[in-house]
């Protein structure tokens, strides 16, 4: 009789196995950005150009700070504003022969002919996406970002030690999860919950001290969700998305892209510009 | 009595012969069917698929730690959440059962709760109490900062109601007889009740608050939903991280290890009763 019982059980479970396999299906895999390591003919003369002459740059209307301050991002003030302009001068072109047009999100990676020459509108890198169209190689990845309540005893924590005896937040199926027990390893067991509606819920009502999210979210829960909060800074983390600048699907101009991006990442010019415009956001907390 | 001793004999044989064939038809159907459904399952074309998302052995091994040290968190839930039922249901059961005039606004508030809280899916009990009263701002910190408590007290309101239920009918089931047999012979209407009626009404539903009690055993689960890791939710997480389902197994072993002897529990329990009553049991 146990055995028959054991049998019911597997073919039971076997049954909402199936169910829930077939339910699961999906997963978007980060795929590695397009790199061409071919002899480059990047020469400005020699680009193929969406306006010859003029370099287009494509971002959202509105876009919002700090990728690109007062939705002006012919200022080159915010983070994407500024990349897209040293992009512009390792290509050898000037500021005055950058020029912006508004393209909504969603159409960015769209299949199809393109308006601009490239566009940077914080797209993350996903194989699904690079079906339609070409990404540069990442000129961001995405940190971590904690956000706890204005009046809290922890917004003024500088260190991530100072983060250990907070009662921390996060979403399900999330890295954050990982990332706060690697990083941070906190005192008090994480606080898991359904999804972000939740997790500020549990913010605002004082049922948990800090939330963690990626920094792209923790900046808007911070500006448009969570009156009053404030973000006390960000850490590197695994996990974090690619961002990438999208070109039209095999475009010529993709490998010049990238050798630019490259080469402001390797002279550190990147990450200065990462620090100046997303750093004076969420500084960098300090692992001691 | 006056029945022939081998006719006595000849019948008692014919019913164990017909008892006999009866074990090898269960037994020969049983193999059919459930050895028909596991082929068809294994020979699927997606069954390795399956086995390595689903039964994967060394992902059991690894999630089973963590995945029984948030079992516990449930099983002492469970355990406190249902003394407290227990006591508040039949408080509530009583305060049904009563026939003063004067106390029919109590009567009264006793109804709509067990109406209401039967009514609502026991989710959104738990979501409402454990996110809505730490959002009036008035609870203390130590209530508000550890979702176990607003969990417990959401899944106590629910199963209250539906064990009160349980309770006042069996306080129905005993007969008029006994409460005036026992106000004849000099006791007061509470000792009546107290004495009398509660003992016998708790003893025939013994059963369904087994029931009950492993309807709640599941339900504890819910509490998740306010962020504590306990077994459902660590084998969630786990289950995300490596995109495999196989600590969910572990997770509904461990709910089965704690519900299939408390079901087993019930059925002899109501044997138990059936005999007291009279009846032949089939076993």
């Amino acid at each position: 009789m146990p055995k028959i019982r054991r049998s019911i059980l597997a073919v039971v479970l076997a049954a909402f196995a199936t169910v829930a396999l077939v339910a699961c299906g999906d997963d978007d895999e980060t795929a590695s950005p397009t790199t061409e390591t071919t002899a480059l003919a990047c020469e400005k003369a020699d680009l193929a150009l969406v306006t010859p002459g003029t370099l287009t740059v494509a971002t959202d209307s509105p876009a919002f700070p700090p990728y690109v301050i007062d939705d002006d991002p012919t200022s080159g003030k915010g983070f994407e504003s500024a990349v897209a302009y040293a992009i512009a001068e390792e290509l050898g072109f000037t500021a005055e022969e950058v020029t912006w047009i508004r393209v909504p999100f969603n159409s960015t990676f769209a299949p199809g002919p393109k308006k601009f020459d490239f566009d940077l509108n914080q797209v993350s890198i996903k194989a699904e996406r690079q079906k339609g169209a070409d990404f540069s190689s990442p000129y961001y990845t995405t940190p971590q970002g904690v956000l706890v309540a204005g009046d809290s005893e922890f917004a003024g924590a500088t260190t991530l030690t100072d983060l250990k005896d907070a009662q921390i937040g996060v979403q399900v199926g999330t890295t954050s999860l990982d990332a706060v027990n690697e990083v941070i390893a906190p005192g008090k067991q994480v606080r898991v919950f359904n999804d972000s509606n939740d997790v500020v819920r549990a913010l605002k009502n004082g049922q948990v001290d800090a939330i963690v999210t990626d920094l792209p979210t923790t900046l808007y829960l911070r500006d448009a969700v969570v009156e009053g909060s404030t973000l006390v800074g960000q850490f590197e983390a695994p996990g974090g998305d690619d961002w990438g600048a999208v070109l039209e699907k095999d475009s010529e101009l993709t490998p010049c892209v990238t050798a630019a991006v490259d080469s402001l990442r390797d002279s550190g010019e990147l990450a200065s510009i990462t620090e100046q415009w997303i750093g004076a956001e969420a500084p960098v907390l300090a692992l001691e | 009595m006056d029945i022939a001793p081998d006719r006595r004999a000849a019948r008692e044989a014919a019913r164990r012969r017909h008892a006999r064939r009866g074990s090898v038809v269960a037994a020969v159907s049983s193999v059919v069917v459930l050895g028909g459904l596991a082929m068809l399952i294994v020979s699927s074309p997606g069954w390795e698929d399956v086995q390595r998302t689903f039964f994967s052995w060394e992902v059991f091994r690894d999630s089973f730690p963590d995945v029984l040290a948030g079992f516990w968190l449930d099983v002492k839930l469970f355990l406190v959440v249902e003394a407290v039922v227990l006591v508040l249901a039949l408080g509530v059961a009583l305060v049904r059962s009563t026939r003063a005039p004067a106390l029919f606004p109590v009567r009264l508030m006793a109804t709509v709760f067990t109406d209401v809280m039967r009514g609502v899916p026991v989710i959104l009990v738990v979501y409402l109490i454990g996110f809505g009263v730490p959002a009036l701002g008035i609870a203390p910190d130590w209530l508000v900062q550890d979702p176990i408590y607003l969990g417990g007290i959401a899944l106590a309101l629910c199963y209250t109601a539906y064990v009160a239920e349980v309770y006042r009918a069996g306080l129905d089931s005993v007969h008029p007889s006994q409460r005036a047999a026992a106000l004849a012979v000099g006791l007061s209407e509470t000792q009546a009740m107290r004495h009398v009626i509660v003992p016998q009404a708790v003893r025939r539903v013994v059963p369904p608050l087994l029931n009950d009690f492993i309807s709640l055993q599941k339900d504890v689960a819910l509490v998740a939903i306010l962020g504590p890791q306990e077994a459902f939710r660590v084998a969630q997480i786990s289950a995300a991280s490596d995109f495999n389902f196989t600590p969910f197994l572990a997770a509904a072993m461990l709910y089965l290890m704690v519900t299939v002897p408390l079901a087993r529990i019930v059925d002899r329990q109501q044997a138990k009763a059936r005999r007291r009553q009279g009846h032949v049991v089939a076993t």
